[in-house]
């Protein structure tokens, strides 16, 4: 069985991002990028799989302009198998990015396709749902664990929900999306970032794909929240259970 | 009448809003709207999480004909204009397979302008994947709507504001943040009209294709504090409690204010507590009137969860701590002195 992974090269979580002044997006040239936290515990996730016998190749996914080479090669250095880049310079949205991994699933046919749960940039939270939605396959998100059984062809996956944790049991072929408890990733070691050189990168266009990118969003502006009034250290209990009693009415 | 009040209180709730950008009257275009809203539902009532969301789709216009969807396996309560139930075992658990399919085929029925959402782990679940079988792409945990058709959406863990135009075909859909659409509490004696309630006609359904997904279990936190997604008061503990044991403490506190308990993902990971108490970017969003956040230094991903508390208080050993930048009050101290003195002062709850 193969285990396809989507990949998303993201502006690195530790960073704190700018808005541009004329507001029409963050600043992102000259800072630092990274692969999508929860994009590296699913491919951490397809590759125990692999590493665990149920699986025979991991292959390693992404869509956008020519540094996603560059995280696609982080990839390989972890230890996926080879690598497929959809070169698009334009937008990509999660419609769009759905319809173009349901027609490399359809070329590779996986037994399982991962994804993160939500990119830590737009945080949307769609592209698992909606790709599962396109290949009626069933969806495990916010997955806080996978058992595979190769024998009964199911993936039984722990799911973390507003109550608490939920298990389903999907029908394999199935899409699940990671969350965050679902493992720790590993670091690429050098020598696999060396042999990650030489493992293949296939690039494709959406075109050769039969794929229309759909354009029926439109980003007007982005701006930053609304700041807060600067609050004061207090100091003591006494001074505090006095200050939200009688200052700010909330005990 | 009741649903006149909650028009006219919710067109208050929007233009109180400060960075509202676009007023009322900029949108000339008068389209006829009408509004599917996916409602949660458990132990025969509406979750109050979907309720926000019927305020949302108030929002998006003055004649706005709003129908809820509620699939389940038993009776159900009305809130809104018009109910439609699906009433079925193959909906006995709200999975997405099946909910986003049924929604696909109300949708080629009903012909709505809009489908929205709460963004709770259900909703997130379902909508995106109805949307990808409807071929639009959704607008997700809109905290604003401008217009019809223009949203505004939290980016980079909530640091920057995205202001979308939808710009395609019918239907419009979306998942709203209920943190950002209060309900607004009605009269006791507030006795509506009784909404009309339709039931789906399932026998195309095609339930004879076996789901590919099926329940298993679920854990279920019985507690009688309230609900962390919208209490008055959340309490917040975070690694610095150190144990399981010591997060007691942290639950103490809550139960002496009548609070609900918050963790960080920290707290989490280390098995202090299970996960559905986690705040944060991808955890909980919670607006209380009081967050009180011990132990917790303040990362990006955990402000992201509650900088939208009315008054945030912070205590922590360290005075540098970022959490210090966004509390309204700090107290830099030790935690473990701090919450038993307050157990000591504070007066009982109301």
């Amino acid at each position: 069985m193969k285990i396809m992974v989507a990949i998303k090269r993201v502006v690195d979580y530790a960073v704190k991002i700018r808005v541009k002044p004329d507001k029409s997006g963050v600043e992102t040239s000259n800072v630092k990028m990274s692969m999508n936290p929860f994009c590296e515990i699913g491919l951490e996730e397809a590759l125990r799989i692999k590493e665990s016998g149920l699986a025979s190749e991991v292959i390693a996914v992404s869509m956008g302009p020519s540094q996603c080479v560059d995280t696609l090669r982080t990839g390989l250095a972890m230890g996926a198998d080879r690598a497929i880049h959809v070169e698009s310079s334009a937008i990509l949205y999660p419609l769009s990015v759905a319809k173009l991994l349901k027609a490399l699933v359809d070329v590779e046919k996986p037994g399982l396709l991962i994804l993160g749960k939500q990119a830590i940039d737009d945080d949307c939270n769609q592209t698992g749902q909606m790709v599962a939605g396109l290949l009626n396959w069933p969806q495990g998100t916010f997955a806080s664990k996978v058992v595979l059984d190769k024998q009964r062809e199911v993936a039984t996956v722990e799911r973390e929900v507003d109550g608490g944790l939920e298990t389903l049991c999907l029908d394999l072929p199935a899409v699940i999306t990671t969350d965050l408890r679902l493992n720790q990733p590993r670091y690429a070691t050098l020598p696999n970032i060396m042999k990650a050189k030489s493992k293949v990168i296939k690039k494709f266009t959406p075109q050769e794909l039969n794929v229309d990118i759909k354009y029926d969003l439109e980003v007007v502006q982005v701006t930053e929240p609304p700041k807060r009034k600067a609050g004061v250290i207090v100091s003591s209990v006494d001074d505090l259970i006095d200050k939200l009693k009688n200052e700010a009415h909330v005990i | 009448m009741a649903a006149q009040v909650l028009r006219r209180k919710t067109l208050a709730n929007l233009s109180a809003h400060s960075y509202s950008l676009f007023s009322k009257s900029s949108f000339s275009l008068r389209r006829l709207i009408s509004t599917l809203v996916l409602g949660e539902h458990e132990g025969g009532s509406i979750k109050a999480q979907s309720l926000s969301a019927v305020v949302a789709a108030k929002s998006l216009g003055e004649d706005n004909s709003i129908s809820m969807l509620l699939a389940g396996s038993g009776p159900s309560v009305q809130e809104a204009a018009r109910v439609i139930v699906a009433d079925s075992d193959t909906f006995m658990y709200p999975l997405a397979e099946t909910c986003a399919k049924l929604v696909h085929l109300i949708q080629q029925k009903g012909g709505y302008s809009h489908i929205m959402a709460t963004s709770s782990s259900f909703g997130k679940n379902i909508l995106p994947r109805a949307a990808a079988l409807l071929d639009v792409s959704p607008i997700t945990d809109v905290i604003e709507i401008s217009g019809p058709q223009l949203f505004v959406r939290p980016i980079y863990a909530g640091n920057a504001f995205c202001t979308v135009r939808y710009t395609g075909a019918e239907p419009c859909m979306l998942t709203i943040r209920s943190t950002s659409f209060p309900v607004p509490l009605t009269s006791a004696n507030s006795k509506c009209d009784v909404a009309p309630i339709s039931q789906v006609d399932l026998s195309t359904f095609g339930e004879d294709k076996v789901c590919k997904s099926k329940y298993v279990n679920h854990t279920s936190q019985d507690s009688e504090r309230p609900d962390l997604s919208n209490a008055r008061i959340v309490v917040t503990g975070g690694r610095a409690l150190k144990s399981s044991v010591n997060f007691q403490m942290i639950e103490k506190l809550a139960e002496k204010l009548g609070a609900a308990v918050g963790a960080t993902r920290a707290a989490v990971d280390a098995g202090f507590v299970p996960n559905e108490l986690q705040v944060g970017q991808t955890g909980k969003i919670v607006a209380p009137e009081l967050y009180m956040a011990f132990g917790v230094s303040g990362a990006i991903q955990h402000l992201a969860g509650m900088r939208d508390s009315k008054v945030i208080v912070a205590v922590n050993k360290d005075a540098d701590a970022p959490i210090f930048q966004v509390a309204d009050y700090g107290l830099v101290g030790d935690l473990f002195e701090v919450i038993p003195e307050l157990l000591k002062k504070l007066p009982e709850k109301k």
